[in-house]
């Protein structure tokens, strides 16, 4: 465990990744103190450009765009971690089967997987959210159900692979029960694969939540980044930075929640690295 | 070797750094060999001592950008190679040095056919006219013995035997008529009645072009049928070099004494024992195991593989048997079977009278302990995210012992297997093969089995290595009265442990007795070949060291 901190410390780029993404947090759970009010409030004068009286100016209702932005970074934190989290679960729960017992399961779970895996994902996001009508729930549910297929196959792959290995067999061999084998000694060896997995899911499940809000396709009383970024750009021409600032937010948090998934992946598979 | 001797290759104080994360700073230290035209030299030393690297260095083959020559000259025509750019060695591959390495299943690519891989070599030389090309890779896969060398010529690797394939390597190497021919543990993965017609093969074929033969190798056996001079190494140095004779008569090195008092006698320990009094602990009747390979559409029959066919042996209480064979033989698929971790088409398993084919789930799960396994892996067979004192409970735990007394109880088997208990607290990766192993046979022990299935245990071990584990074996054998059921490939380890012997092929037994007696009055021809086949018989390795107190 301290040895996988200092790998990780020792990688520049996941470290600032790392700082970024606790700066996204801090500012996500601090947005209520900060800015008490709602950010849909109009607090001033239309098209107000940046650094002048807020920081990063106002919309074109005259709403503080600071104050959207902050709350925006609740929303997208959220619903990426929550959607990520139901992916994994399911995810885990399909790959693993599949990959342990194999056979007729398998096949069947693979089969479904596939079928998800042959619809285009975003589609299906938008499909999924407009016939549930727009909520924070059903956007969750949507990325949930298209982001689990990649980490199923994923994990099954890193079962068959510690399954074949002899320890397993010596499990058997002792009389353990399919319980036991999964759960504390396969998964234990799958889960380094998980993390990394799932830390990037959690990216790809903001940039889906920006997408379907951007296209309208969310909770109309949540503040998102993508929302934001909707509403903003019929008046791209005139007021650039409704658009701009939390389009560099998204950019950001992203790229910092990649950073850390990488970082994680070489501190987890130090072995990977070297040659 | 006649006195024209004449050097090809000359390597003077040679070192090789390795990273600096390494657990030595030096692949290699301070080695000094020679290779004379028209001999075969061997370099043998265990795993870590450095005599791969050697053979790497001398064509600039290293696997990492870290590992780089630090020091020393290596020789070649008057041409200093550890100096040589990289685009000088490239030509003197092949053309000149050619090399050929352990594994022929990764070593040829998979999805080029044979002829059109060894045509590569001739056309990336741009040697002689295009045309005459074919012709002569069809005369070089002739010369290495490979029947219908057109058929060859079109299949890809994965249509040959791994003979086969060892033998298209050597001739891709050859096909240029180098001077040297650097072989890199060329049989190590290759069955022992393989290896012995690989081994023919380059000796033949090195006296017919009078080239110099580099052999990297492990096997004293396989030194003593093909040496002319000798090279052992140890950590990275040489610690002695001679002539055949010299090293394996008169060896003055202590470690050469060791690493040929190692090498296990090829004559069974003197008083046999009888177990015909001893009752059945385990009686095998009729077992049977085919492996469909299922066809792709619902119904359509794949190819079958009969692994097992209906195999019947008894084993007596305090008895070893070992259950000998070669790869595909299906000796491991018949422990598994016994084991019950394969489930088998057909026959009986009984274990002192209880037959464990026809039980279900979970009254197998409890019959369970009274069969436990030792595995080949030492890497792959302990789970790396346990203790080692959890690995070694955790069996009694399942079981219903109380953590308590399983915790101590590791503690007394970690002794017997000769460990350290502070060994409890730590991680599989911290050990080393055959503590490994060690480590494996404690869990066995922990649920008191009354059969130890051992599948190859000492077969990934270094010599040495392999020795303690065998004496260890041996002595907790005896000790605990234990029943075993012994599988391996290598008759010289056989022939020390067991009491009796199955010789196994194309999943039949084709014959079984006591050791002493199969050894020497075996009854099967195929029996014979294998003893034929097993290296350094002709030198008598292995007998002398037994002659020794």
């Amino acid at each position: 465990m301290k040895d996988f901190a200092s790998r990780f410390m020792r990688n520049k780029p996941a470290v600032l990744g790392l700082a970024l993404l606790l700066f996204v947090v801090g500012v996500a759970l601090l947005a209520p103190v900060i800015y008490p009010r709602s950010p849909f409030e109009m607090v001033g004068a239309p098209f107000q450009p940046p650094f002048g009286a807020y920081l990063f100016g106002t919309d074109m209702l005259g709403r503080d765009l600071t104050a959207a932005v902050a709350y925006g970074a609740r929303v997208s934190l959220l619903i990426g971690l929550v959607a990520t989290a139901i992916a994994v679960l399911v995810g885990v729960t399909v790959g693993g089967l599949a990959g342990y017992f194999g056979g007729w399961l398998d096949t069947v779970l693979m089969r479904v997987t596939e079928i998800f895996q042959t619809i285009p994902f975003f589609l299906f996001a938008i499909l999924l959210v407009a016939v549930l009508t727009p909520s924070l729930g059903s956007v969750v549910f949507a990325i949930a159900v298209v982001s689990w297929p990649p980490m199923a196959r994923l994990v099954r792959g890193e079962f068959i692979r510690v399954r074949g290995y002899e320890f397993i067999q010596a499990c058997v061999s002792m009389g353990m029960s399919h319980r036991r084998i999964i759960f504390l000694h396969i998964l234990p060896n799958a889960l380094s694969a998980i993390i990394v997995t799932g830390s990037l899911m959690v990216a790809s499940a903001i940039l889906i939540e920006a997408g379907l809000s951007f296209l309208g396709l969310s909770d109309a009383n949540t503040m998102s980044w993508g929302y934001i970024i909707g509403a903003g750009r019929s008046v791209l021409r005139m007021a650039w930075w409704v658009c701009a600032i939390p389009g560099l937010a998204i950019l950001l948090t992203v790229m910092a929640i990649n950073l850390v998934g990488e970082g994680l992946n070489d501190a987890l598979n130090p072995r990977l690295k070297r040659l | 070797m006649n006195g024209t001797s004449q050097t090809l290759l000359r390597i003077d104080g040679l070192t090789i750094d390795l990273p600096p994360d390494a657990d030595r700073p030096h692949a290699v230290e301070d080695a000094s060999l020679h290779l004379d035209r028209n001999e075969i030299l061997c370099i043998v030393g265990e795993s870590g001592s450095g005599k791969s690297m050697v053979s790497r260095a001398i064509l600039g083959l290293f696997a990492s950008s870290k590992i780089r020559i630090r020091s020393g000259s290596i020789l070649f025509n008057g041409e200093d190679l550890a100096r040589a750019t990289p685009a000088r060695l490239r030509a003197l591959r092949t053309r000149h040095i050619a090399m050929v390495f352990q594994e022929p299943m990764t070593a040829l690519n998979p999805v080029m056919k044979i002829g059109r891989q060894i045509l590569e070599v001739l056309d990336v030389h741009g040697d002689g006219p295009p045309q005459g090309r074919r012709q002569r890779v069809l005369d070089i896969l002739e010369a290495v013995n490979l029947p219908d060398p057109p058929r060859i010529f079109d299949a890809y690797p994965h249509q040959l035997s791994g003979g086969q394939r060892q033998r298209a390597m050597i001739a891709m190497a050859l096909v240029l008529e180098p001077d040297v021919l650097i072989a890199d543990e060329p049989t190590t993965a290759l069955d022992v009645t393989t290896q012995a017609q690989i081994l023919a093969l380059i000796r033949e074929i090195q006296r017919k072009r009078q080239m110099g033969v580099l052999f990297i190798t492990h096997d004293f056996g396989v030194v003593a049928d093909i040496a002319d001079r000798i090279v052992v190494m140890q950590h990275g140095k040489v610690v002695e070099q001679g002539t055949a004779e010299e090293v394996l008569s008169a060896p003055r090195a202590a470690y050469t004494r060791d690493l040929l008092a190692a090498v296990p006698a090829l004559k069974p320990p003197a008083g046999p024992t009888r177990f015909d009094a001893q009752p059945d602990v385990l009686r095998v009747e009729g077992l049977s195991k085919t492996y469909g390979l299922a066809g792709w559409l619902p119904g359509s029959r794949g190819r079958q593989v009969q692994a097992v066919k209906s195999v019947s042996l008894t084993v007596r209480r305090g008895e070893t048997l070992g259950i000998v064979g070669e790869s595909g033989s299906g000796k491991s698929t018949l422990a598994r079977c016994i084991t019950r971790l394969i489930d088998p088409d057909g026959g009986q398993i009984r274990v002192n009278g209880v037959d464990l084919v026809p039980l279900g789930q979970r009254a197998l799960r409890a019959e369970r302990r009274r069969m436990q396994m030792v595995f080949q892996d030492p890497y792959g067979s302990l789970d790396p995210r346990k203790t080692v004192g959890s690995l070694i409970a955790e069996g009694p735990i399942v079981h219903g012992t109380a953590p308590d007394a399983a915790r101590a109880r590791a503690v007394e088997l970690l002794e017997l297997v000769g460990l350290d208990r502070r060994a409890l607290e730590r991680f599989p990766h911290e050990f080393s093969g055959g503590q490994r192993q060690r480590i494996g046979l404690a869990r066995a022990l922990a649920l008191d089995p009354d059969i130890l299935v051992l599948d190859e245990p000492v077969s990934a071990l270094d010599v040495l290595v392999q020795e303690q584990v065998l004496k260890l074996l041996a002595d907790i054998r005896v000790r605990l009265g234990l029943t075993v059921l012994f599988i391996t490939h290598d008759l010289r380890v056989a022939c020390q442990v067991c009491d009796r012997i199955a010789v196994m092929r194309y999943g039949e037994i084709v014959e079984s007795g006591p050791v002493g007696q199969v050894f020497a009055r075996p009854g099967h021809a195929y029996t014979r070949e294998l003893l034929a086949a097993v290296p350094g018989r002709r030198r008598r390795i292995g007998f002398t060291a037994q002659e020794a107190p």
